[in-house]
């Protein structure tokens, strides 16, 4: 009896073979996009979509799959060996590591994708508890005597950089490019924050969830969100006056890539993000789309203040990261004892 | 030296030499190979930081902090556990051992929500002036959560083989209760309690995932050690987060081996 169920099973086997082989024809690819935190819903959606789009296009099946965490620990990752194909994360310096560091990306990265590598942008909003109690509207109310800011560490977060990187523009601006005035202000900022975390969303929830703190600095994908699951009824979004433009950044990891075979699928994968699919799943899920047809289309769910970019306010990318988050940098001696 | 009745030292030995050498001594020794790679000179800016300074003294202190508070009570608990017998007892004993399973991420967001100043406990303790959550108090907190079992299991044991009737026959002759625990029940007890605090206190001082969640992270103020290593990662920085990781092992080591000389003391004097 077992030798007939062998043999039955065998039977079955070689009369599948063919058939899966016919199937599995041309085989299924497999792509990693390592990524940073609040964008796990936003490529929740668009790789389906592209999915559909490539095996429309080349028949080729493709499974993409997705990791999520810290920008900065993301890319330490990929540079101790996650196998990444695509990189997507909070911003420039952190793909400058993997560049740098590792070598597995080549030089001159933000040329080889339109608009600089930035497929889309975020903002820096304020997000208080309902009513405004505490009369929050602009950067200067955040250092008001008794106002609690729930804001990351930036040293840990790629949000958190751009929180400080957007206080830091406004008061230089306020204060006619006076720089040491803009460093009193982020100092005096960072006094009126209780508690430090690691990453932006744990600050959402310390902010939403546990109720410490009147205003959360906030991406504007992450602001709207904790709205929507915390309730209107609970939180509301200020739009200050002036705010920073957020740049988070892609590029194909090319070793990684080569070395997998999956050069053209990364690089379509990339290029998928500027078509006006992929630019209208990104409005829908909060961040600001670079096509300027898309963004019109949304035009009353992305508040229009005015922006400035790193670039604009305080120079380029690799000096700033120096200067302000490296060690014994201006974040750090924001926190020197008497001062 | 005796021959031990049964073979096989060279196996044994080799065993232990192969096991401890690939899990323990290799890690620490490529460690202490990469913090090596740092230059005197930035090594010495590292520790003479303020931030770091006070990062250790957190870590330490507060751990030693929630080692000696766990002493008295883990020491209570084991009693509690050996000498009586109630409904539940079984149930409570299991439970000691809750902080060891459960991931600590968990105990610290549980209790990050109970004691920020409108939980359940922060709620109460808000109008007497004691704020918990985001303090060195909160740290202290989800320390003794996971330095305690240490204690009650180390003396649950020793407590267990102390015949009742010792304490009994005290009391018997003229002892107060005081005087009976003091002088026949604590010190045959005394080494298991140091070794107990020992290893409460080196689980509190490595301790990250639930310091981090309650700790508030403020520099200066409540920031520890390892969340001091893993930003100077986060910042590639890796040759210093080695350092600092070094740092931490060698003072770990000095006051464990401290604390092992003492308890060696105190259970020779007993013995004799």
């Amino acid at each position: 009896m077992h030798i007939r169920r062998r043999a039955a099973l065998g039977g079955l086997l070689a009369a599948a073979l063919p058939g899966l082989q016919a199937y599995a024809q041309p085989s299924p690819a497999t792509l990693l996009n390592v990524s940073y935190d609040p964008t796990r819903e936003l490529y929740a959606a668009i790789n389906p979509a592209f999915a559909k789009a490539w095996q429309a296009q080349t028949g080729q099946a493709v499974q993409i799959r997705a990791s999520h965490g810290g920008s900065g620990a993301q890319a330490r990752a990929v540079i101790d060996g996650l196998e990444a194909d695509v990189v997507t994360l909070a911003l420039q310096p952190d793909i400058d590591a993997i560049s740098e560091r590792a070598g597995l990306v080549a030089p001159g990265w933000r040329g080889r994708l339109p608009n600089g590598s930035v497929p889309y942008t975020s903002t820096i909003l304020f997000v208080v508890r309902k009513g405004n109690p505490k009369g929050i509207h602009d950067w200067a109310d955040l250092v008001r005597p008794g106002v609690g800011v729930i804001t990351p560490n930036p040293k840990t977060s790629g949000g958190a950089r751009w929180n400080y990187l957007a206080a830091w523009g406004w008061a230089l601006r306020a204060n006619g490019g006076d720089k040491d005035r803009a460093r009193a202000f982020v100092a005096e900022l960072f006094k009126h924050v209780p508690v430090l975390d690691t990453g932006a969303r744990g600050s959402t929830i310390t902010f939403a969830q546990r109720g410490q703190g009147d205003v959360l600095l906030a991406w504007e994908d992450d602001a709207n969100l904790a709205v929507r699951r915390m309730g209107r009824d609970r939180l509301e979004i200020v739009v200050p006056s002036v705010s920073i433009v957020a740049e988070p950044v892609v590029a194909v990891v090319d070793k990684v890539a080569d070395r997998h075979g999956t050069r053209a699928l990364a690089e379509a994968y990339l290029r998928f993000l500027w078509t006006p699919d992929a630019q209208e799943i990104a409005a829908r899920n909060f961040y600001r789309p670079t096509d300027p047809a898309v963004l019109a289309r949304h035009a009353e769910q992305f508040p229009n203040l005015p922006t400035f970019t790193v670039a604009d306010a305080l120079g380029d990318w690799p000096a700033v990261q120096r200067e302000h988050f490296g060690d014994g940098g201006v974040f750090d001696q924001i926190y020197k004892p008497g001062q | 030296m005796r021959r031990p009745v049964l073979p096989g030292f060279g196996l044994a030995t080799g065993v232990t030499g192969v096991y401890l050498g690939l899990l323990v001594l290799l890690p620490l020794a490529g460690l202490l190979a990469k913090a090596g790679t740092t230059e005197p000179g930035r090594a010495w800016a590292l520790f003479a930081d303020p931030r770091t300074l006070s990062a250790f003294r957190v870590s330490f202190g507060v751990s030693a902090g929630a080692a000696l508070v766990s002493v008295p009570v883990g020491l209570l608990l084991a009693w509690v556990l050996e000498r009586y017998r109630f409904p539940g007892r079984r149930l409570l004993d299991a439970a000691v051992d809750l902080p060891l399973a459960l991931p600590t991420a968990v105990a610290g967001i549980a209790l990050t929500t109970l004691y920020v100043p409108d939980g359940w406990m922060g709620r109460l303790l808000a109008p007497l002036g004691i704020a918990v959550a985001f303090t060195p108090l909160g740290i202290g907190v989800a320390l003794l959560f996971v330095a305690l079992p240490f204690v009650v299991r180390a003396v649950q044991p020793v407590l267990a083989g102390l015949d009742p009737e010792a304490d009994e026959a005290a009391v018997i002759l003229g002892a107060t209760p005081w005087q009976a625990f003091r002088l026949v029940v604590l010190p045959p007890l005394l080494p298991a309690v140091a070794t107990g605090a020992a290893l409460g206190f080196a689980r509190a001082v490595g301790e990250y995932g639930s310091v981090i969640f309650i700790a508030g992270n403020r520099p200066m103020v409540s920031e520890i050690v390892p969340l001091l290593i893993v930003t100077k990662l986060e910042q590639y920085d890796i040759p210093g987060a080695a350092l600092l990781g070094a740092a931490m092992l060698l003072l770990s080591f000095v006051l464990l081996a401290g604390i092992n000389r003492l308890q060696g003391r105190s259970g020779g004097r007993h013995a004799a």
